[in-house]
């Protein structure tokens, strides 16, 4: 994971792909989003959605799961690189989420992340604040997931 | 009965709740979607800025969609959401915390591009036992019309 200092607006991550299938939607929609659509093949298609779908949920939770690995796997680099590694902070919260189309049963999802915003901590010297945009993209190229969310980055250099 | 457009005007709407949320079910969730040290790793958590243990916000994001479930999105006629308009995570939710939901109708539109359906924005708000808010969110859902139901029961 990057330091405050690293991070520059307009950098992107590609975050890695994920495949939404039918167990993995049905998993998640019975323990947190039980509605017909997430659950049954038949009502999916019923549904304006037109087929078995993701809870947007499990397409947001989907998308930490790769923000954090992407985030292990820099903290590997810079470990091999004998660097200082930076351990993130929580996220206050997100804005303008968007579930653009749906995720259905098969559908491989590919996440990005791109720096759109970095201020000071006024309250918090040890800390900076990121605004990213998080996106989904499906296999045919199709944005279906967008969400810009914020997150504390700790300082290389406290108050610097 | 179904819950239809109709049935949601501006104003406090119901609380629901409450939800036991264990310590279990939420290093589980944190494994699989969020394995961050600051949600597995009571140590490492007390060194982080939420000072313990706390649960994934999307964890929490997803038990709140389960309590809009039990509580009303189960028996609306509703198709789905469009997104978030905001959501803010306050403060950190503790393993072994019960869950409190507040739901008030911010806004109910008949749709222009598909007039057999209404939008209807919902601002929720979860709370601890101690009646701290953990979690605010803004988000509409897309309801179907009362007549539109009913013609189609009665078809």
């Amino acid at each position: 994971m990057r330091f405050f200092e690293d991070i520059e607006i307009g950098q992107r991550r590609e975050l890695g792909s994920f495949t939404f299938t039918a167990e993995r939607i049905k998993k998640f929609a019975t323990q947190f989003d039980p509605q017909p659509f997430h659950l049954d093949e038949e009502e999916g298609r019923k549904s304006l959605f037109g087929g078995l779908a993701a809870s947007g949920w499990h397409v947001g939770s989907v998308c930490m799961k790769l923000l954090v690995a992407d985030g292990e796997r820099q903290a590997r680099e810079a470990a091999a690189r004998g660097e200082k590694i930076a351990i993130w902070g929580p996220s206050p919260g997100f804005r303008d989420l968007r579930w653009i189309k749906p995720v259905l049963a098969g559908d491989t999802v590919s996440f990005a992340s791109e720096i759109e915003s970095l201020r000071s901590s006024e309250k918090r010297p040890e800390w900076g604040i990121l605004q990213a945009r998080n996106t989904g993209t499906n296999q045919r190229g199709e944005l279906v997931f967008s969400v810009l969310a914020t997150a504390f980055v700790p300082r290389r250099t406290a108050g610097a | 009965m179904t819950l239809t457009f109709e049935d949601f005007s501006p104003g406090h709407f119901g609380t629901f709740g409450p939800r036991r949320v264990t310590r279990e079910e939420t290093l589980a969730f944190a494994a699989e979607f969020d394995p961050q040290p600051m949600h597995l790793d009571e140590e490492a958590a007390k060194r982080s800025m939420l000072n313990g243990l706390s649960a994934s916000g999307w964890h929490l994001c997803s038990i709140m969609m389960r309590m809009m479930f039990d509580g009303y999105i189960g028996r609306t006629a509703s198709l789905g959401s469009p997104g978030v308009n905001e959501l803010r995570w306050l403060a950190p939710l503790r393993p072994g915390d019960d869950l409190t939901l507040d739901i008030e109708v911010a806004e109910a539109r008949i749709s222009r591009s598909r007039p057999e359906t209404g939008i209807v924005t919902f601002k929720g708000v979860v709370r601890n036992a101690a009646g701290q808010a953990l979690c605010e969110m803004v988000s509409p859902i897309i309801v179907r019309r009362r007549a539109v139901v009913a013609a189609e029961q009665a078809g």
